[in-house]
This record gives structure tokens, C-alpha cells and sequence, in this order.
């Protein structure tokens, strides 16, 4: 916490702390991959014995039930040998134990070499990478998909694969990209950033912030490894409506168990900044003068730790009707097909807006700072996310209009999301009026940010036709759905997180991207993205219904054109990475702070000293006084390694 | 000032027709064959004229700002330090939410139109089965058929259920849609305007042959419908 662990961050500890066995026995029985890879296994071997002695004590026959092992061996023991062997529970394995503890050892933070990245880490600037780098890995694996099943459907009829691989997929590429890309991506940003804008020396759990990382590969591995499964990936789309779900082959259980390791990660990560945020800002920073993207990933949290365990249930009651024969959602027992409709929307419908509001925070911070003015009614940008927070609540059942739930629901649910147009708009406007008369600096997160607004403005206004109950009647589950909610994630979501990367890139780095790779990255994605989808609202209103691998000929060479441009889509991702990678290795060293933006990150050198700060910050002033004679955020000595950077 | 109001209207003039070009020089919509869709076809007029409209005005609006105020990467001056304006504020809270509750007044009535059953409707009982739609007809005993036969200009109220996994009844040129879901009925109605074949698809993925799950609908006119009962009948 203060300053004097920064100067000697590898305390040496007793001799007692040290495994008293030489380094093998240390690489296979100290916390590591190692460790994590062989207790793995031995969760599986314990969860499958667990059944087994379990169903020869009761005689229950057959005794071996592959799905039933494969849920308490694979998916719950195996994981949790995976993260007792990485180390995530040592330190409070310690103290249950009444073991002697190191509540100051500070071994886990920071990073000296890329080893430390496959570390359990406890820094959350180590943790935002491991978070970013991870999640891009599984946007590229999802992005794969989404180029083969283009290959499919470029013509009509089947030519690459059957259609149980075509919905196994389309599920898999939506699930990666919601579960393990955008909302995790978001709190990789965050995880970076709100900290250092708090001016807070770490997130308020450190540990549990390490813990929260290691569960994403976990979910995402499952995922994916969905695909083994005799029958196939899981084929029942992201939603996994039941009873559909409920009788899909084995890999259904890969998603309703991958979704329980996402979702926990995801409410732990949301706990922390939740604490974080409320006891960890420095002195002087009030809520109204904390940055909007602090402000956005206060709410997402709230978002998240209230919704998240509803998707939770859902996935927990169809997987009891599958191995526990429970008739939650089967009538033939008594079930109500519509309740899992009903409590999965109640989460994934907040879900959009946890996909959605960091990166209206980072679109402030970007607008804002390459403006050169302060945010357009900051007070009413804070307000209008708590009201989207509130409304979000409200709206679920927009997504059952044609479910056949009860009439008298349709009306209300139409209402209130109308209503949030409002707070949308207020946004939108606000964004666009902090544009006006500022000195404006096209560079590439600029462009993203403005990329953004006017794609977000096309995805809202398909959700205006959307919230319309009959024009919703006729439009629902086809294309124009697909090419909604790809103007939202993609032109919506996306484009904020590649606003963010390229904006913050400097500050994790300590190094520069390339300016004219990145807006190339920009054009070509933009340009590409609207080929792809636009078109896609045409299709869907013509009669072309979403999710089929198999279409009229009528829509043939507009699918063609489509499945062009999605290749340059893919294409331009190239560009992305490697820019990234190039510049991260040999890029021309980064400014403290090129951007010249008032927020704490910026006040400190490029990267953050390991403790970010070397005496608490004093906040003394709003976050985005740009032009205002004299103005500042807050008061600080620079850290020392910005100190030397200076000199 | 005066001449970059100007300007910003003249680039907003032309983002409008050019994305007006866009909503009317394709038809963006299947020929209505249906009362409800003629209604539904209104509303999404309705719609797009909003989206133009709010389109035009915040592109013109970034597009004018971007040309106008951009400078060149070593400017290191800074912007006005305008804070906000209160006035503006409430305009763009009421304005949008004014038309977002028109919208969603007419769309209420739109609904309920479409949603008023005459005293006697043709009842057709729509059964959603992997992977194929099955009609019966229960005002003529015991008539089922694999085709959906419908006589035109009379209401039809169509009454859903599905044997095994939700399915979605759709014909694209009737504009209505519905879920057909294990366990609960569900209904919509459908008055036919125009003869013709049109097709029957299933919008609810419901498993492998998803996309293959299509039948037939035929609207034709009430002699030729007693023609096909009897047929059927016999």
C-alpha cells in the first residue's frame, strides 16, 4: 500500500516459506500450470469415482452415466483441481489452515517477464493483460466460426458442413463473443484502468481479482471443447431455449456449465470494482468528480451482480431436466416451457447493457479528451446510466413478443423500452455536442469513439422498430435481428473496445501503436462491418428467417455479397494484431500522457509503477476541465519512474 | 455563425435523401397479402420517417463537426470549456421522448386492431412438430392437411401448439407471426387480401431441420376453397 514496498517489490521472506525441495519438486508440487494441469486431472479422477461409489452403494444401474460424469468430474472437479494447482486458493488455504500467511508478500504483483502472465497475479494492471490478451484469443477463435459458417451460407444448400456443425457454430460463436469477449473484455479494460483513475494503489480484493481471471479460460475451454462431444457442439443457439436444449446431445451440458464458471467470474470481477469504487477513490474524489468510465463500470456491476445469478438458474434447472429428470421446462411433467424464457431474459437482457455501458464510459473519455472539451453535461451522462440500469430491469420480455406469453404483458414491455431511447439519446446528443466547436483530433481511438456513435445510432433506431410490438411481430427472428444486434455488439460494443485498447495502449504498454495501421484497421473494419451487416436488415424483412443453414435461392447473391464482406472483415482483424503485436514489442516508447487527458491514469508514468502511485493523489476538481484556465483534477507527485522519465 | 448553420442544415439535407434514396428505392418490405400487414406496413413507415430524421441530424451533426474543428496532431490548444446547456439538455430528453411515446401509441392501437377477432373467424389449429407443419380445419370435422389453404378476405384465427420444442409460424407476406410452444396454445389472427402462394417457415430454431421446416400457404377465393373442403372431404 505505501510507498516503501515499491522500492524492494521481491521481499526476501524466512527460510521457513521456502518448499525445502529442490526445483522439480517445486515445478510440480509448487503453484503453477504444472500443478494446475496434473490436480486437474486429479479432480476429474475424484469427481468419477464420487459418482460411481455413489450409484454401487445406492445399486443404481447403469453405474456409468457419461453425462452425469462428465458435469461432476469435468466440469466442477476438474476445474476446481485446475485452480487449487494454479495457486488461487493457497493464501486462503493458508489461513483456514492456520498456517502462517504473508499478508505482505507482494511476489504476485507485478510482472518481470511474460512468465508472469501464466502466473496467478494479484496485480490488476498483470490481470487487465491477462484479461485482454485472453479474451482477443477467443474473439479470433469466435470470429473463426463466424468466417466458416459464412463460407456455408455464401450459397444456398449445404457445401461445408452438416446443419447439427452449422448450429453448433452459430451458438459457439455467439456464446464466445458475449461470454468470453465483450463483457470480459470490458472488465479487462476496467480492471487496467478504474483503479489508477481512482487513484487507488490496486482493486480493493486482489486476490479475488486473480481468482476472477482464471475462471474465464476455464468457461471458454468448455466452450469450445464442446465440439468433441459425440454429437457435437452444443446446438441449441446462445439462448439454449429449452425443451429444445433438453434434448440436444451431450455438448448442451458444455454451455450450461460453461456459463455458471463465465457468470461467476463475471459477478466476482463486478463485487471488486463494486468495493473498489466505493471505498478505494483517493481523497477529494466524490462521486461527481469520477470519470464517466468509472461511473459506467459502477453501474455494469450493479448490473451484474443482480442479474447474473438468473442466468445461473436457468442454465442449472435445464441441466436438471437433462440429468436429474426434473420437468422444470417439460410439460409432459408439469413444466412452464415460457418460465426459462422469462428468467433467461431477465438476464440477458441487462446482459446488452452490461455489453454496453463500459463502452460508453470509454467513448466519454476518448470524445472528451481528443476534443479538447468537457464532457457535454457530465452530471446527466452519470444520471442517464443509472436510468439505464433502472429501466434495463424492466424490458426482458421485448425478446417473448411472439412467445405466447400473456397479452396484457406486451404493451408495458413496449413502453419501457421505448423509454430507454431516452437515456440513450441524452447520451448520443451529449456525445456529439462535446464534438462541437472542440479541437479535434481524428486519430485512431477517435475514430473508433465516432465510429461508434454513428453505428450505435443505427442499432438504436433498428431497436426503435424493434420495440415496436407489431413491426417487432414481423421482424422478429430473422436477419433483421441478426443485423440488429450486430450494429449494437459490433458497431456498438466492439468498436468502444477497440476505442479503448488503441487509447490506453500507451498507458499498458509504455509503447505506441502504429497511427497509420490503426486507422487503416479502422476503415477497413468500418467499411466492411456495414457491407456485412446492413444488408442483413434487407434479407431479414424480405422473409430470410436467422439460424438456418439452409436458405430460399432468392436470397442467394445478396448472401454471397454478405459472405465477401464478412472475409474482409475477418480480414482486417490482421491489421489489429499486428499492429498490436509490433508495436508492443518494438514501438516507439510512450509519454506518460500523449493524449494530454487530465484523469489520474495519466498522471503517472507509462506503464504504472507497480503500486500506481507513490503518495496518494489529492483530487481537487472535475475529470475533464479541458480549457478551463488552471483547472485541475487532482494534485500528486508524480511516481517516481515518472519522476526519472521527466528528468 | 449564421453561414455554419447553413452549411450543418445542408449536410444534414443531404445524409436525408440520400438514406431516404436508400428506404424507398428498395423494397425493403414483401408485398402485404393480409389486413394486419397493411397496418404493420404503416407503422414501420412511421418508423422509418423517426430514424431518418434522427439519423440525418446526429451524422450531419458529427460529420460538420469533424470537417469543421479538426486540427492537425501537434495543436495543443483546448476547446471552449463548455460545461453544458440546460435548456438544450431538456430539448433533447422531451423531444425524443415525445416521439418514442407516439410511436409506441400508435403501435398499441396497431396491436389491438390486429388482435380483434371478427364474431366468426375461420379457427385453424396449427400443430408444430419437428420438422413439419400440420393444419386442421375443426369447423369442417376432422380435415387436416399438410398445406395451409386459407379463402381470401375472410379472418382466419390460427390456435398453436407444438409437440416436442417451440416453433415459430411465419408467412412473410402476412406479416404476423407466432410461437407455437409445447404445453400452451397460442393464436393470431390473419385476414388475407391478396390470392396467391406464399410460404410457411419456421423462425424458432427447433433443431436439425430448422431450415427445412417450411410448408406451402395457398390464399384463394371462397368457391375455390369449398372446392378443396370437399375434395378433402371425400
Amino acid at each position: 500500500m505505501t510507498a516503501a514496498h515499491h522500492d524492494t517489490p521481491n521481499v526476501e521472506y524466512p527460510a521457513h516459506f521456502e518448499p525445502p525441495h529442490g526445483p522439480t519438486w517445486k515445478l510440480f508440487f509448487g503453484p503453477g500450470l504444472v500443478r494446475g494441469v496434473w490436480m486437474a486431472g486429479l479432480g476429474f479422477v475424484l469427481g468419477m469415482f464420487l459418482v460411481l461409489a455413489l450409484r454401487l452403494w445406492w445399486g443404481w444401474e447403469p453405474y456409468w452415466i457419461t453425462e452425469v460424469i462428465l458435469v461432476v468430474g469435468g466440469m466442477v472437479a476438474a476445474p476446481m483441481g485446475f485452480l487449487a494447482g494454479i495457486g488461487s486458493f493457497d493464501y486462503w488455504l493458508h489461513y483456514i489452515s492456520g498456517r502462517p500467511t504473508r499478508p505482505e508478500d507482494h511476489s504476485g504483483h507485478g510482472a518481470h517477464s511474460w512468465k508472469d502472465y501464466f502466473r496467478v497475479n494479484t496485480d490488476h494492471k498483470v490481470i487487465g493483460i491477462q484479461y485482454l490478451v485472453t479474451t482477443f484469443v477467443f474473439f479470433t477463435i469466435g470470429g473463426l466460426m463466424a468466417m466458416f459458417f459464412r463460407a456455408e451460407l455464401a450459397q444456398p444448400g449445404l457445401q461445408f458442413v452438416d446443419s447439427q456443425s452449422f448450429n453448433g457454430l452459430v451458438s459457439v460463436h455467439a456464446t464466445l463473443m458475449i461470454f468470453l469477449f465483450i463483457i470480459p473484455a470490458f472488465a479487462g479494460i476496467a480492471n487496467f484502468v478504474v483503479p489508477l483513475m481512482l487513484g487507488a494503489p490496486d482493486m480493493a480484493f486482489p486476490r479475488l481479482n486473480a481468482l476472477s481471471f482464471w475462471l474465464l479460460p476455464i468457461a471458454g475451454i468448455m466452450f469450445i471443447s464442446s465440439f468433441l462431444a459425440p454429437g457435437g457442439a452444443f446446438g441449441a443457439g446462445w439462448t439454449g431455449y429449452a425443451p429444445l436444449a433438453e434434448g440436444q446431445p451431450l455438448g448442451q451440458t458444455f454451455f450450461n456449465m460453461g456459463v455458471q464458471w463465465a457468470g461467476a467470474s463475471s459477478i466476482m470481477t463486478a463485487l471488486n470494482f463494486l468495493v473498489t469504487i466505493i471505498t478505494m477513490r483517493a481523497p477529494g474524489m466524490t462521486f461527481w468528480r469520477m470519470p464517466l468510465l468509472v461511473w459506467a463500470n459502477f453501474t455494469t456491476s450493479l448490473l451484474v451482480v443482480i442479474a447474473t445469478p438468473f442466468i445461473a438458474g436457468s442454465q442449472f434447472f435445464v441441466l436438471f431436466d437433462r440429468i436429474l429428470h426434473t420437468s422444470f421446462f417439460t410439460p409432459e411433467g408439469g413444466g412452464y416451457v415460457l418460465g426459462y424464457q422469462h428468467i433467461f431474459w431477465f438476464y440477458s437482457h441487462p446482459a446488452v447493457y452490461i455489453m454496453m455501458l463500459p463502452g460508453f464510459g470509454i467513448v466519454s473519455e476518448v470524445i472528451s479528451s481528443m476534443s479538447r472539451k468537457p464532457v457535454f453535461g457530465y452530471r446527466l451522462m452519470a444520471l442517464s446510466l443509472m436510468g439505464i440500469l433502472v429501466l434495463g430491469f424492466s424490458v426482458w420480455a421485448h425478446h417473448m413478443f411472439i412467445a405466447g406469453m400473456a397479452d396484457w404483458l406486451r404493451v408495458p414491455m413496449m413502453i419501457t423500452t421505448l423509454l430507454i431511447a431516452i437515456p440513450t439519446g441524452i447520451k448520443v446528443f451529449s456525445w456529439v455536442a462535446t464534438l462541437w466547436r472542440g479541437r479535434i483530433h481524428l486519430n485512431t481511438p477517435m475514430l473508433f469513439a465516432l465510429g461508434f456513435v454513428t453505428m450505435f445510432v443505427i442499432g438504436g433506431l433498428s431497436g426503435i422498430y424493434l420495440g415496436s410490438v407489431p413491426i417487432d411481430i414481423a421482424a422478429s427472428d430473422t436477419y433483421f435481428i441478426v443485423a440488429h444486434i450486430h450494429y449494437v455488439l459490433f458497431g456498438g460494443s466492439v468498436f468502444t473496445i477497440f476505442a479503448g485498447i488503441y487509447f490506453w495502449f500507451p498507458k499498458m504498454t509504455g509503447r505506441m501503436y502504429n497511427e497509420r495501421l490503426g486507422k487503416w484497421h479502422f476503415w477497413l473494419t468500418f467499411v466492411s462491418f456495414n457491407a456485412t451487416f446492413f444488408p442483413m436488415h434487407y434479407i431479414g424483412l424480405r422473409g430470410m428467417p436467422r439460424r438456418v443453414s439452409d436458405y430460399d435461392a432468392a436470397f442467394g447473391d445478396l448472401n454471397f455479397a454478405i459472405s465477401i464482406a464478412s472475409f474482409v472483415l475477418g480480414a482486417s482483424f490482421i491489421v489489429f494484431v499486428y499492429n498490436m503485436v509490433t508495436s508492443w514489442v518494438r514501438g516507439p516508447i510512450a509519454e506518460a500522457n500523449p493524449w494530454r487527458a487530465h484523469s489520474l491514469e495519466w498522471q503517472v508514468s507509462s506503464p504504472p509503477p507497480i503500486f500506481n502511485f507513490d503518495e496518494i493523489p489529492q483530487v481537487v476538481g472535475g475529470p475533464y476541465e479541458y480549457g478551463v484556465p488552471g483547472a485541475r483534477h487532482a494534485v500528486l507527485s508524480p511516481a517516481k519512474e515518472a519522476q526519472e522519465v521527466h528528468a | 455563425m449564421r453561414k455554419g448553420i447553413v452549411q450543418l442544415v445542408a449536410i444534414g439535407v443531404v445524409i436525408g435523401v440520400l438514406v431516404t434514396l436508400v428506404a424507398v428505392l428498395f423494397q425493403w418490405l414483401p408485398t402485404s397479402a393480409s389486413e394486419e400487414f397493411d397496418r404493420i406496413q404503416d407503422l414501420y413507415w412511421f418508423a422509418t420517417v423517426l430514424s431518418i430524421v434522427i439519423f440525418s441530424i446526429v451524422a450531419a451533426a458529427v460529420v460538420y463537426s469533424v470537417w469543421k474543428w479538426r486540427v492537425p496532431d501537434d495543436d495543443d490548444a483546448d476547446g471552449p470549456p463548455i460545461h453544458g446547456h440546460t435548456g438544450l439538455e431538456i430539448v433533447w430528453t422531451a423531444v425524443p421522448a415525445i416521439l418514442v411515446i407516439a410511436l409506441g401509441i400508435v403501435s398499441a392501437v396497431v396491436l389491438s386492431e390486429n388482435g380483434q377477432a371478427s364474431a366468426r373467424p375461420l379457427e385453424v389449429k396449427v400443430i408444430g412438430q419437428q420438422f413439419a407443419w400440420k393444419f386442421e380445419y375443426g369447423d369442417y370435422g376432422d380435415l387436416k392437411s399438410g398445406e395451409l389453404v386459407l379463402p381470401v378476405d375472410r379472418e382466419a384465427r390460427f390456435t398453436m401448439t407444438a409437440v416436442d420444442v417451440i416453433h415459430s409460424f411465419w408467412v412473410p407476406n402476412f406479416g404476423q407471426k407466432q410461437d407455437a410452444v409445447p404445453g400452451i396454445e397460442t393464436t393470431i389472427l390473419v385476414t388475407p387480401t391478396r390470392t396467391g402462394e406464399f410460404a410457411v417457415i419456421c423462425t424458432e430454431l427447433c433443431g436439425l431441420g430448422h431450415a427445412t421446416m417450411r410448408a406451402k400457404a395457398r390464399v384463394v377465393t371462397q368457391v375455390e376453397f369449398d372446392k378443396w373442403v370437399k375434395e378433402k372431404q371425400a
